[in-house]
């Protein structure tokens, strides 16, 4: 338990040190919420109405896609897996650790901007807090899992990158942050459930916002969690300590499997 | 006498259809320090990342304090220490959060100390990619000793060091080894493998080519010993000595390597002194590792 702790002590302040870790975990969040509480509310009131659901959305999708997987690649390609391994470092703690302080800097994150926009943009706060705590855990559980499973199948910081970009830019565009899901074409929204976004925003506005879900709220959280515990799970069987001498467990494309619960989500879910 | 602590035994390493080591076998006993020798590519680093667990054999017999390294890894963790040639630390963690974080794996407590004697002192709450490569691998060494292991597996520990941290790395090997550590070096250093070893291997196209005290090895070469005369005149140009197969001139030394030292010295100064020259400097060198090494590898005349 010592070593469990001291090992997230320091990767939580890792996310502080490291100015790419700095700027996915804080800045590059909070520098978009505000310039899209400044200008976007302007443009476009209605956004006043979705500004915090969509924005800690959007803020955990930064901060885990964009910014758990590099380092893990990196980590693995330059040998510091090899060095924990014979220290015995455990694989589950260099998986799960990563994704924990993340969402503790997420927590960080989350409550600056529901504090704040409030009185800066007049946004409405949630009506019901329980959920909207319960929400942005599952959503946080489910793209830290998503993140480090992209880490774990990835061999090269360019495939991270495209990897998690396939995720975090439909999410941003389809996935209701930017413009509702109502507004999305038959085919368009059906393809937006693939993401985790797009049942973050139908949960929140639901269950937490006082507004009516485009389909089951209570669905989309049940595959948010379903999607977290298989990317997980999926992470730690894949896992290698080491891409260049060491056989993988089963082939990186079993990853796919991770789609399955919103795949059912789409022809299950009214 | 002190028992086996590491057993090798045709053991054998291939990636794909490439065999880096081929049936080798050896053993070390308690508190030994031995070499592991070879030019890039012989095998050296197969066999440490074998007999470390990291990598698993594809045939033969490897056991390290008793333990099968590709089965029983988790209990060898703390009964080994590794210094890996590249330290593979995250590049914001400070030598102090490396050595707390380890510590803690190992269930031991933090040993700043060691920090402190590889002169790490200063740099304790730097991040990792601020040091210089030698403090790294200063740091790389400080973390593979906090929990006294029992065999500890050192790959180029000196590489990159300075005079004074390789006199103190090699004290503090020697207290290890008194404290009953054995000692698996692995280094290009002929000198220090020379100076440190108490037994060494060369590995040689992925097989040992000769193994034994450094004294053994460098007696089974051609012993041909180097002798390097200067004189006030130039009395020794051209003139041959018994039992001198080799013969040159470097910076106004006249250099022999001789198979029987008693005859060539004995001509040589009998020579001096008939030609009314004068002897300003005489030195006799014996055969030492790097020769021999290069003498093995069929690298003699490259360097």
């Amino acid at each position: 338990m010592n070593a469990f702790l001291n090992h997230f002590n320091f990767d939580f302040r890792a996310g502080v040190r490291n100015k790419q870790l700095l700027l996915m975990n804080y800045l590059f969040p909070l520098g978009f919420y505000l310039m899209m509480g400044f200008v976007m509310a302007e443009i476009n009131p209605p956004f006043r109405e979705t500004i915090i659901p969509a924005m800690v959305v959007f803020s955990i999708l930064a901060a885990t896609l964009l910014g758990i997987p590099d380092p893990l690649v990196n980590a693995r390609e330059n040998g510091i897996f090899r060095s924990y391994k014979i220290n015995g470092v455990p694989s589950i703690s260099i998986l799960i650790i990563p994704a924990l302080t993340t969402i503790l800097h997420l927590v960080i994150v989350t409550i600056l901007i529901t504090g704040s926009a409030h009185w800066m943009f007049n946004a409405p706060l949630p009506v019901n807090w329980l959920n909207y705590v319960l929400i942005f855990f599952v959503m946080a559980f489910a793209c830290s899992g998503l993140s480090v499973l992209i880490g774990v199948v990835s061999p090269s910081s360019r495939m991270t990158v495209l990897w998690s970009q396939l995720i975090f830019v439909p999410s941003m565009l389809l996935g209701g942050i930017m413009l509702p899901y109502s507004m999305l074409p038959g085919i368009a929204g059906k393809f937006a459930q693939l993401f985790p976004s797009t049942h973050a925003m139908n949960a929140l506005n639901e269950l937490s916002m006082g507004k009516v879900a485009d389909f089951s709220a209570w669905g989309s959280v049940l595959i948010l969690f379903c999607t977290g515990l298989l990317a997980f799970l999926l992470a730690v069987y894949l896992f290698s300590w080491d891409s260049r001498n060491t056989t993988r467990r089963g082939h990186p494309l079993l990853a796919l499997l991770v789609l399955l619960p919103a795949l059912l989500g789409i022809f299950l879910m009214k | 006498m002190p028992e086996v602590v590491i057993e090798v035994k045709d053991f054998r390493k291939t990636y794909g259809t490439y065999v880096a080591v081929d049936g080798i076998s050896f053993e070390v006993r308690e508190g030994e320090i031995f070499g592991l020798l070879g030019p890039n590519g012989a095998g050296k680093t197969s066999t440490l990342e074998c007999l470390e667990g990291l990598r698993e054999p594809n045939g033969g017999w490897l056991r390290v304090a008793g333990l099968n390294p590709a089965g029983e890894a988790h209990k060898l963790r703390d009964l080994i220490g590794v210094q890996l040639q590249s330290a593979g630390l995250p590049e914001s963690i400070t030598p102090d959060e490396a050595m707390k974080f380890f510590c803690a794996y190992h269930q031991v407590k933090p040993r700043l100390d060691l920090l402190e004697r590889l002169g790490l002192a200063e740099k304790r709450n730097s991040q990792f990619f601020e040091l210089s490569t030698g403090q790294q691998r200063r740091l790389a060494l400080a973390l593979a000793i906090p929990h006294n292991p029992k065999v500890l597996f050192l790959d180029e520990p000196t590489a990159g060091l300075d005079v004074a941290t390789r006199v103190e790395l090699h004290g503090m090997m020697r207290e290890l080894q008194a404290s009953g550590t054995t000692i698996i070096l692995a280094t290009h250093d002929m000198a220090e493998a020379e100076h440190m070893s108490d037994r060494v291997a060369i590995l040689l196209r992925s097989k040992i080519a000769q193994i034994g005290t450094p004294m053994q090895i460098t007696a089974t070469g051609a012993n041909m010993t180097k002798i390097s005369v200067r004189t006030q005149s130039d009395s020794l140009a051209g003139v041959g000595f018994p039992a001198v197969s080799q013969q040159t001139i470097k910076e106004e030394y006249s250099i022999y390597f001789s198979s029987d030292i008693g005859a060539t010295t004995s001509a040589i100064i009998a020579h001096i002194q008939s030609q009314g020259d004068t002897l300003i400097d005489l030195r006799v060198e014996r055969p030492s590792l790097e020769d021999r090494f290069l003498e093995i590898t069929g690298k003699v005349g490259v360097q």
